[in-house]
């Protein structure tokens, strides 16, 4: 995999699902491009608008907890988010960046490193994150879950393995 | 070395003894989803598979905006009847029927050792009577229902040690806000959280339903009430199979942490984080708009048992509009049956149709900015319930009730 270059929007603990996607689009909101316009809404009304194609999330403890609609994910993916480095996740929120094909990295340090704006990259394969301030290692991400993030999601993952399953 | 309970479910379900880890493919015993079913169902239909591999497996209720409040709703509810038939879905529950977890608890459809995945974080309710319910997203429901199985990872548990008995006006849930208040809301992320303790024997399926859905608010994998003679006498009543669910008496946690019942008083967690916990007689004077009593949280019978004692021949306070969503139609016609409903709209309550309500900011009961709201549901987060400048106040039926009368939030005990 790629290494991952783009500058920081970056928050607090508990950046919870109601406000990476609020629950009054979770049944209704389904289109990418509208989706992407909600992420953050209720915690960074300016994150929408100004996010681009290869921007990182650096949050707090506890990211993503709460609901387990996956579409606290797939907006930030959708918004062009590439990765996620938090200094803890909620377990959810976990397994959905990952199946939404999102670098996701739990890598305390990182967070007293860098402000929003900073220009960080992440180099999944060494495991490797560097900021302004230096570099920070990380634990590999498990294989499983390599596998997902690198067929784009888990959906493009088990369409992959049906389709060989088909074929072979 | 012995297993935990999430140990001995993890390797029913493999077919071999697994290590906490461990990373397993395996087949659920259930699977439920709700309105976020159509969303499923469309990310099932780019999978290249025709159709769901084990339909009896999945459980689907109509429950988070029912009736529908809009027509993108409609039409979300409509694609969902349209799957169930297309599919030959047989455990399909229509808008009315209850809160999902509830129904599946009720309706007998999980039981003790089973792993229950479910589109909802609060699938950790399954914990009530024994099984191991585990939240996971809508891709992996949608690749649940083309293959028949998902990766897990058997977690570490944490044993948490009950004794005591509760003092009067308190409940299980001021019982999850005092533990959610030390172990805090990500202090058991990625763990099974097994209830052990002389006091468990005195908990009833609804406490017990109560504490194991607030464990998904402790970032918890599943919480889980192993298997007892208040399991046993329960299943035997909703007919429900069963599974070993005891973990050995030499299994090894990750961490233990022991409660006594008789030091929680009446808790209430503050805006907008559900561990920012505190006595409710420290958050006494806190003027509210509105009151919600019910929801999966704390909609069964003996919460509105509960807050029907306190409003039974009074008037609750004219600032106040107090909305009751009792968790299933069941609990509503037996509350009608014991009178509570009566005694709850005497006291000027409305209330609502089962189902999941104004807890999550759909419809029925939105608040508007500067509001306040003191609930018995599960999550305070800003702009959950409406306007991101109106303010979440957690509290049990007791203190729902009692503070609807007193129009500002109170500790229960004022008013017994």
């Amino acid at each position: 995999m790629k290494k991952l270059r783009g500058r920081v929007w970056k928050y607090g603990d508990d950046v919870n699902t109601d406000v990476l996607f609020p629950g009054r689009y979770t049944y209704t909101v389904r289109d990418p491009k509208e989706m992407a316009r909600h992420a953050l809404e209720d915690l960074d009304p300016d994150f929408a608008a100004n996010v681009r194609p290869g921007d990182i999330i650096v949050g707090g403890k506890n990211f993503g907890c709460g609901s387990s609609r996956e579409q606290a994910a797939f907006a930030l993916k959708y918004a062009g988010i590439t990765a996620v480095i938090a200094k803890s996740f909620a377990r959810l929120y976990f397994r959905n960046a990952v199946n939404a094909g999102l670098v996701a990295v739990a890598e305390p340090a990182v967070w007293d490193a860098v402000q929003t704006g900073d220009v960080v990259e992440i180099d999944v394969q060494a495991g490797v994150i560097s900021t302004p301030k230096g570099d920070f290692g990380f634990p590999a991400l498990d294989a499983n879950a390599m596998g997902i993030i690198e067929a784009g999601g888990l959906i493009e993952y088990v369409k992959k393995q049906i389709a060989e399953a088909k074929n072979g | 070395m012995g297993m935990t309970l999430a140990q001995k479910v993890f390797s029913r379900v493999a077919g071999r003894a697994v290590d906490v880890g461990q990373i397993v493919t395996v087949r659920p015993d259930r699977a439920m989803s709700h309105d976020n079913t159509a969303a499923i169902a469309k990310k099932f239909a780019t999978l290249g598979v025709e159709h769901v591999k084990y339909p009896d497996m999945h459980v689907i209720v109509l429950d988070h905006a029912v009736p529908a409040p809009n027509v993108d709703h409609a039409i979300n509810h409509k694609e969902i009847r349209e799957f169930v038939a297309a599919q030959g879905i047989r455990h399909f529950f229509d808008a009315g029927t209850g809160i999902c977890h509830q129904v599946m608890v009720e309706k007998g459809l999980v039981g003790p050792g089973m792993l229950a995945v479910g589109s909802d974080s609060h699938s950790t309710s399954y914990g009530s009577v024994g099984a191991l319910g585990v939240a996971i997203g809508r891709s992996e429901m949608a690749v649940i229902m083309a293959t028949g199985e998902m990766w897990f990872r058997v977690p570490e548990s944490m044993k948490v040690v009950l004794s005591g008995r509760f003092g009067t006006m308190v409940s299980a849930k001021d019982l999850a806000l005092y533990m959610l208040g030390r172990i805090r809301a990500d202090g058991a992320t990625y763990m099974a959280v097994e209830f052990h303790g002389d006091a468990v024997a005195r908990l009833s399926i609804a406490d017990r339903f109560t504490i194991a859905n607030m464990s998904a608010e402790m970032g918890a994998k599943a919480g889980v009430f192993p298997q007892d003679g208040v399991t046993d006498a329960f299943i035997a009543r909703s007919g429900t199979a069963a599974f070993d669910a005891r973990p050995d008496p030499d299994a090894r946690y990750a961490i233990t942490h022991a409660f006594d019942l008789s030091q929680v008083q009446p808790m209430v967690a503050r805006p907008h984080t559900v561990d920012n916990v505190a006595p409710a007689a420290e958050v006494r004077g806190v003027k509210v708009n509105q009151a919600l009593l019910g929801t999966c949280t704390n909609g069964r019978l003996q919460d509105l048992a509960a807050a029907a004692a306190i409003l039974k021949g009074k008037r609750i306070h004219p600032r106040v509009r107090m909305l009751v969503v009792p968790a299933s139609r069941k609990v509503l016609m037996d509350a009608m049956d014991a009178g509570y409903i009566r005694d709850l709209v005497e006291a000027g309550a409305m209330v609502l149709n089962p189902g999941c309500g104004p807890c999550l900011g759909a419809h029925e009961g939105i608040l508007a900015p500067g509001e306040r709201v003191i609930s018995s549901s599960n999550r305070n987060f800003k702009g959950r319930m409406g306007s991101t400048q109106a303010e979440i106040f957690l509290g049990s039926p007791q203190t729902v009730a009692a503070s609807a009368l007193a129009g500002e939030i109170i500790d229960p005990r004022e008013v017994a």
